[in-house]
């Protein structure tokens, strides 16, 4: 009996082990692939550092941006990189808190996906800034009537939740880590041990641990929603036609849901082939994302509805120039291209099931990214162009918004970045957690602690 | 007129205030004296000038160590310039009727604050309310609200209200995140894109916030009302540029406005109820400074008399 346990223990901890060599191999696997892809993310991003600096120099006038259009394709990408970032608190608090298993091998790729959009966002806005030397007069001037002061609050409040989501269940990973990385660089495995904080695996350990995961998951969740309403503020608060709108803020906040699924769909996507992970990220993940991402989008189809049929019903003063402008003008196309590729389709294909395998849903969501950023595109700029006065008396490209290679380049560097980060990190850390893996397959704490 | 009590007891205090000044200045010449700008006994002018002291004494100064009170008190001061002229209420009154698109009002604006050409603080936009009606001249500033959307977004207090009705830019508290001029539904702000116009020659000219100028790279810029000409008691750049007697310009507590061509001062509520003026977009709830008066003589428009011709 007792040898019979005995060996029962001893295959538990093979088969812990090999769990944990399984799902820590990007972090020993260097190949000259990763190299190069790294080596392209930098050079984008080297790209857009040149084109910042020519930036300062000679002032945002190498953007597009003039009197009229005076916010465009940065602030386009803000708004996208803040909805993207939402989906974390969806993927970690706000599944994990309605008891739904099945997250665990998404909860890290989605924090690290917020992290990074959050970090790249912040960067964007200060691109965009006339002044960023000035960037300091919002501490010692900032008033708090103003929306962007509140943005910036709930934003790094945000972050700094996010941040602790990602590294608080990473603390049991870390020291795993610290056991099994000895032939790492010296730094790497100093920072495991600083990082894992002298984690043992008690039980007090793990009390202390789950108690503030789940204060900070139900503290995330207000704070999301205020994040991105509070974004949609930046326009709601203005009496311009086409942003002028009481719902803009679940308007919003579904459509970063919706935008976030999909980013999800295609990280994941890429982790599970590039990694091998299809053990742990199985069709089943991609059918239920592909239901969520159902989900999300017909809530995002019911916001749609409302801030574009009402308004294009009334065909008010003022608003109509705006609504012509995107349904039938110049804009058309865009937002036709948007709302049908980028919204009515994926929910169409993904009810049927055979869409929801893996690389089709994966296909549909890089569709449904691409049509999110433009969709934010569409509600930043021809609401500029279409002031209540008329525009006279300028140059003849002041009517239009057609962002500069400068600017394209620097909002592809955004996107390097936010690549570059999570690559990065996939290559440091377990990107599936390990603990939580280990656990919800029932290896007692006993193997994770002295293996 | 300003309420203003004319007693003999304020005439009083204001004479004490008066002396205190003069007592001020000496007070700055005396500490001038001792470092290099000493007048010496030589150079004392003869000329004697009375001055009345703190301590209500009459008392005889030599001219020689009088300086400039009027630079000394120079109200430029950029803080200064944030809270307003006391007493006032500017409005401006334009008369669509009579504007015949001279445009020396943008081209003046344009000099003064430094702006490229395509940069408006004023803008004369060719109007037409309805497909059947006559179109019309309408010269559009900032209009000066008295609920300004602007200056609520602003997020470091970089755009501001004066007591006096004029709504301001600091341009060097601006981060140049372009809020305001989303939140304007008048498009009257504009941002220095670029360098500004001449930036290697103002480099040097300390920054006047009133003028809004040098104006600087990165920063947005806006119709200041000329709150520099009305500082020194004159009518602004653009109404007094105006050939064809547009513009009406004055103090709403004083009910007086004065035609920045003929120099006509007229009663401010008897020209707007007689003329039926209006603001723009009144339903938005701004509550503009700037008044219209509707553009009843349309004849004058280019068009018009093109297809006479």
């Amino acid at each position: 009996m007792t040898d019979l346990y005995r060996k029962e223990i001893e295959i538990k901890k093979e088969q812990f082990q090999y769990l944990v060599s399984d799902l820590n191999s990007p972090l020993n696997r260097t190949g000259s692939s990763f190299k190069i892809w790294i080596g392209f993310l930098l050079l984008l991003i080297a790209m857009a550092g040149f084109m910042y600096v020519r930036q300062l120099q000679q002032g945002l006038g190498t953007t597009d941006m003039r009197d009229i259009a005076s916010w465009g394709l940065y602030i386009a990408d803000f708004v996208f990189l803040i909805a993207v970032s939402l989906v974390g608190s969806l993927i970690t608090a706000i599944l994990k808190l309605s008891n739904v298993k099945w997250a665990t091998p998404l909860t890290r790729i989605s924090e690290i996906i917020a992290v990074a959009a959050l970090i790249a966002a912040l960067l964007i806005i200060v691109v965009d800034m006339g002044r960023p030397d000035r960037l300091w007069h919002i501490f010692v001037h900032g008033r708090l009537q103003s929306p962007i002061v509140w943005d910036i609050l709930v934003v790094n409040t945000y972050l700094v939740i996010s941040i602790l989501l990602l590294y608080i269940p990473l603390i049991p990973d870390l020291a795993l880590l610290r056991k099994t990385m000895g032939h790492k660089p010296k730094w790497q495995q100093k920072m495991y041990k600083i990082l894992s904080l002298g984690w043992q695996g008690t039980e007090e350990q793990f009390r202390i641990m789950n108690l503030s995961l789940t204060a900070l998951m139900v503290i995330i969740i207000p704070v999301a929603l205020s994040i991105h309403t509070v974004t949609s503020w930046l326009f709601a608060s203005t009496l311009r036609p086409g942003w002028d709108s009481t719902i803009f803020g679940p308007y919003f906040v579904a459509g970063a849901f919706m935008v976030g699924a999909a980013t999800v769909i295609v990280t994941m996507y890429v982790i599970m082939t590039n990694y091998n992970f299809k053990a742990y990220i199985t069709d089943e993940h991609f059918d239920l994302m592909g239901k969520l991402l159902v989900l999300t989008s017909l809530v995002y189809l019911y916001f749609n509805l409302n801030e574009f049929m009402v308004p294009a019903y009334k065909m008010k003063s003022g608003e109509s120039a705006h609504i012509l402008g995107l349904l039938v003008g110049e804009y058309s196309v865009l937002f036709w291209s948007v709302q049908i590729l980028g919204m009515i389709l994926p929910i169409l294909l993904l009810i049927i099931k055979p869409f929801r395998k893996p690389k089709p849903l994966m296909i549909i969501s890089v569709v449904v990214v691409i049509g999110a950023f433009l969709k934010r595109f569409l509600i930043v700029t021809p609401t500029l162009l279409h002031p209540f006065l008329p525009v006279q008396n300028y140059p003849e490209s002041y009517h239009h918004y057609n962002p500069t290679f400068s600017e394209i380049m620097i909002t592809v560097g955004s996107f390097a970045g936010i690549m570059l980060i999570i690559s990065l990190f996939i290559k440091l850390f377990p990107i599936i957690p390990v603990y939580e893996t280990a656990h919800e397959k029932g290896f007692p704490n006993e193997i994770i602690n002295n293996s | 007129m300003e309420d203003q009590d004319y007693s003999p007891k304020s005439r009083r205090r204001f004479l004490q205030k008066f002396g205190s000044l003069g007592l001020g200045t000496l007070a700055v010449s005396a500490g001038l004296s001792e470092s290099c700008t000493n007048p010496t006994k030589d150079q004392e002018s003869g000329k004697k000038i009375t001055l009345l002291n703190s301590k209500n004494e009459l008392v005889e100064v030599d001219s020689a160590y009088i300086s400039n009170l009027n630079k000394n008190l120079a109200p430029n001061h950029n803080s200064e310039s944030r809270k307003g002229l006391p007493g006032k209420k500017f409005v401006l009154i334009v008369d669509l009727a009579k504007c015949k698109n001279a445009r020396k009002c943008m081209d003046k604006c344009q000099a003064v604050h430094q702006l490229r050409p395509d940069q408006h603080h004023l803008n004369v936009l060719l109007m037409k309310d309805s497909e059947h009606t006559a179109p019309y001249y309408m010269p559009k500033h900032c209009q000066h609200c008295d609920n300004p959307p602007c200056v609520k977004v602003c997020p470091v207090d970089a755009t501001f209200k004066r007591s006096d009705g004029i709504v301001l830019i600091d341009n060097e508290r601006c981060i140049g995140c372009r809020f305001c001029i989303a939140a304007c539904p008048y498009s009257a702000r504009s941002f220095n894109w670029f360098e500004p116009k001449d930036a290697e020659k103002y480099k040097d000219v300390a920054y006047d916030i009133e003028k809004n100028v040098p104006q600087k790279k990165g920063t947005v810029t806006k119709c200041t009302f000329s709150a520099d000409c009305l500082r020194d008691g004159k009518l602004p750049y653009c109404v007094s540029a105006c050939p064809n007697g547009v513009y009406y310009f004055g103090n709403e507590y004083e009910d007086a406005v004065t035609n920045g061509t003929s120099g006509e001062t007229v009663s401010l509520s008897e020209l707007l109820a007689q003329n039926s003026a209006y603001r723009l977009m009144e339903d938005l709830g701004t509550a503009p400074s700037v008044y219209y008066l509707p553009p009843k003589d349309r004849t004058l428009i280019p068009e018009i008399e093109d297809t006479h011709s």
